[in-house]
């Protein structure tokens, strides 16, 4: 009972980070309709903007973590307005390929700055292990989820109660109406891929400060696949749900499956094959638009 | 100059070479490939090979996506099948290479098939994730079955031979996989000229259409799976006899991502297109090889530099030919050949 209240525990503490990652992949897709394959690249130069000013410059966490916004941003911006812009209403073959493309790019580029090797971040986290009942967490868990919580709440926020939220979300729902509102539909493009480059990178240095640091950590991108798949690639709540769940999931998978199977590495497939299933059973996932095709 | 395209009879306008010039130059170029490996050196016969094999599953892949319009992400994965079906059917069962490739391929076309179901009810985005999910579960499933695929250590195969002749140089193994990729390649050719090509093409343009005239949306798109996880699996085989050994690291999700930078850099549904592309993207990376070295002797740390320039070099591809040259060199090839049709005249 102990084993399982503690993988429960901390599978839904990884995926609160999930789901922060996971966001914003949603905002992009909920906006320009991409599927963004580049998000775990850009949590992996998140992660090295921050480790640079924390290493390099010496600058507190917090600091760190707003110059690895600020640079994510940038990166957002530029590659919207100079790869994806031109793209806009492709098929959806040359969407998904030239993000792949980017991921590439970024990789190279990360190797070339910084050196394949790996890094980790000077601690941050106190050492002592939080307990909650019989659970027990170690810090470096429990902070970075909970700054990826905070994320969220921001991010949910800004998307309710702001003026420019709310642009964004009438550009999701109607492109031509929102354009006829007055919207400038192409600024929101643009700031829905910043959002997407920030929520990204704040997951990438949270995960950095967990496990460390190198140009191979946009792997884990691709485990936000089945979170989205699960919450519904539209839906802002299914990510924060599909996070959590896939979270739990790998992690009892991992626990109480991988001792049985030869080999191991059942956390890493577990969560692609509940995605065949989810897909098989509810395409559009657990609160995601059921799309209606007419001719 | 050569002006003018005059067909009198629809066999004649729906045959494959039309020209008296395209039959000229495919003899021509049929004739320079059976030279060619009596010339070349070992490494540009192994960069030979690697093509040749690369093209057969990339022509599967084009047949999937640029031509019926479903995005597949898990072609390695199928490669894969193909290969490890080969291995073991070489080793455990001792079948000759002449049953053991078509066997891979059967097998890899089954795989597909299975893949393949959810296409009925998702499409576009939604399928390329669930085949990215295949991708994954078949490496974790090459991996760690070791029973079967003896995980990482992998299998290692006898060279193939027939009638007491073993393929066991690159030279020789050089006509195996150009035979059958010149095979495939004309198979692949031949497809969209027969109802069920048609079928896929009339699917890709707009799925819903086709199903009111009358192709069976569902039957067409596992089809379309099937041909092109046989291709894979054909190329997995080769690949088997190619480098003798099969390990889970030799498909992997960069590989399927290779193929489909391949038909993107030739062109959507472009059998030649295919072929440009596979020879673009596997030289293009040999060719920044061969510059890296021969800077070496003024920046003697420039090898290191090799990997992350070659992943920066693949993305740029991907993102320009996206960009400025959507329909890839397929297009290119296409306008060099019209100015040499038209000229002297401005097209």
């Amino acid at each position: 009972m102990d084993l399982l209240l503690q993988l429960l525990a901390s599978g839904a503490v990884t995926g609160c980070i999930y789901a922060l990652i996971a966001i914003g992949f949603v905002v992009v897709y909920k906006a320009t309709g991409v599927i963004n394959f580049a998000t775990g690249e850009l949590m992996m130069l998140g992660s090295f903007f921050a480790w640079t000013a924390m290493t390099a410059a010496q600058v507190p966490f917090v600091a760190a973590l707003l110059v690895a916004i600020a640079g994510a941003a940038a990166v957002g911006a530029v590659v919207e307005r100079v790869v994806l812009r031109p793209l806009l209403g492709q098929r959806a073959i040359s969407v998904i390929m030239v993000t792949i493309g980017l991921s590439s790019i970024f990789k190279g580029l990360a190797q070339i700055l910084w050196s394949g090797e790996y890094r980790s971040f000077p601690p941050i986290w106190p050492r002592r292990p939080i307990t909650l009942g019989p659970v027990l967490l170690p810090a470096r868990q429990v902070y970075p989820s909970l700054i990826a919580l905070a994320a969220i709440l921001l991010l949910a926020l800004l998307f309710r109660f702001t003026r420019t939220g709310t642009a964004m979300r009438a550009t999701a729902a109607d492109q031509a109406t929102a354009f006829g509102m007055g919207i400038d539909i192409r600024r929101m493009f643009s700031l829905s891929w910043v959002l997407a480059a920030v929520s990204a990178a704040i997951s990438g240095v949270v995960i950095g400060t967990i496990g460390g640091i190198s140009p191979q950590l946009g792997a884990v991108g691709l485990r936000i696949f089945p979170v989205v798949i699960l919450g519904g690639l539209d839906s802002i709540g299914g990510a924060l749900v599909g996070g959590i769940v896939m979270g739990i999931l790998e992690n009892l998978a991992g626990g109480y499956l991988d001792p049985l199977l030869p080999g191991g590495g059942v956390k890493e497939v577990a969560p692609f094959v509940a995605l065949v299933l989810i897909l098989m059973v509810r395409p559009y996932g657990l609160f995601g638009t059921r799309d209606v095709e007419r001719l | 100059m050569r002006i003018g395209d005059y067909q009198e009879s629809y066999a004649a306008d729906e045959a494959l070479f039309r020209t008296p010039t395209q039959r000229v130059w495919l003899m021509a170029a049929g004739a320079a490939a059976v030279v060619f490996p009596f010339l070349a050196g070992d490494y540009l016969l192994y960069l030979a090979n690697l093509v040749g094999l690369l093209a057969i599953g990339a022509l599967g892949l084009n047949i999937l996506t640029g031509f019926t319009g479903q995005i597949s992400l898990g072609h390695a994965g199928f490669m894969g099948v193909g290969a490890y079906t080969v291995a073991i059917a070489a080793t455990r069962l001792s079948l000759p290479f002449w049953i053991a490739v078509p066997l891979g391929g059967a097998a890899a076309c089954l795989a597909g098939a299975v893949v393949g179901v959810p296409s009925l009810r998702i499409k576009g985005l939604y399928l390329a994730i669930s085949t990215l999910a295949a991708q994954v579960i078949f490496e974790w499933v090459f991996g760690n079955w070791t029973d079967l695929t003896g995980g990482i250590r992998g299998i290692n195969v006898a060279p193939a031979t027939f009638l007491g002749f073993a393929f066991d140089s690159d030279r020789r193994i050089y006509f195996l996989i150009h035979g059958l990729a010149a095979l495939h390649a004309y198979g692949a050719a031949n497809l969209f000229r027969t109802r069920v090509g048609r079928a896929f093409v009339a699917v890709r343009d707009r799925d819903l259409s086709a199903e009111l005239m009358g192709v069976n949306l569902f039957r067409t798109k596992i089809l379309a799976f099937m041909v092109s996880s046989y291709y894979a699996g054909i190329a997995g085989g080769m690949w088997v006899y190619f480098t003798k050994v099969v390990t889970p690291e030799n498909f992997p999700l960069s590989l399927s991502i290779q193929f489909l930078a391949m038909i993107i850099v030739g062109g959507l549904g472009s059998v030649q297109g295919t072929l440009l592309g596979t020879v673009f993207i596997t030289l293009v990376p040999e060719g920044l090889k061969v510059l890296t070295q021969a800077v070496r002797p003024f920046a003697p740390d420039a090898m290191s530099y090799l990997f992350p320039l070659r992943d920066i070099l693949f993305g740029a591809m991907i993102v320009a030919f996206l960009i400025f040259e959507p329909h890839g060199l397929a297009e290119v090839w296409r306008r060099i050949r019209r100015f040499f049709a038209l000229w002297p005249f401005p097209k």
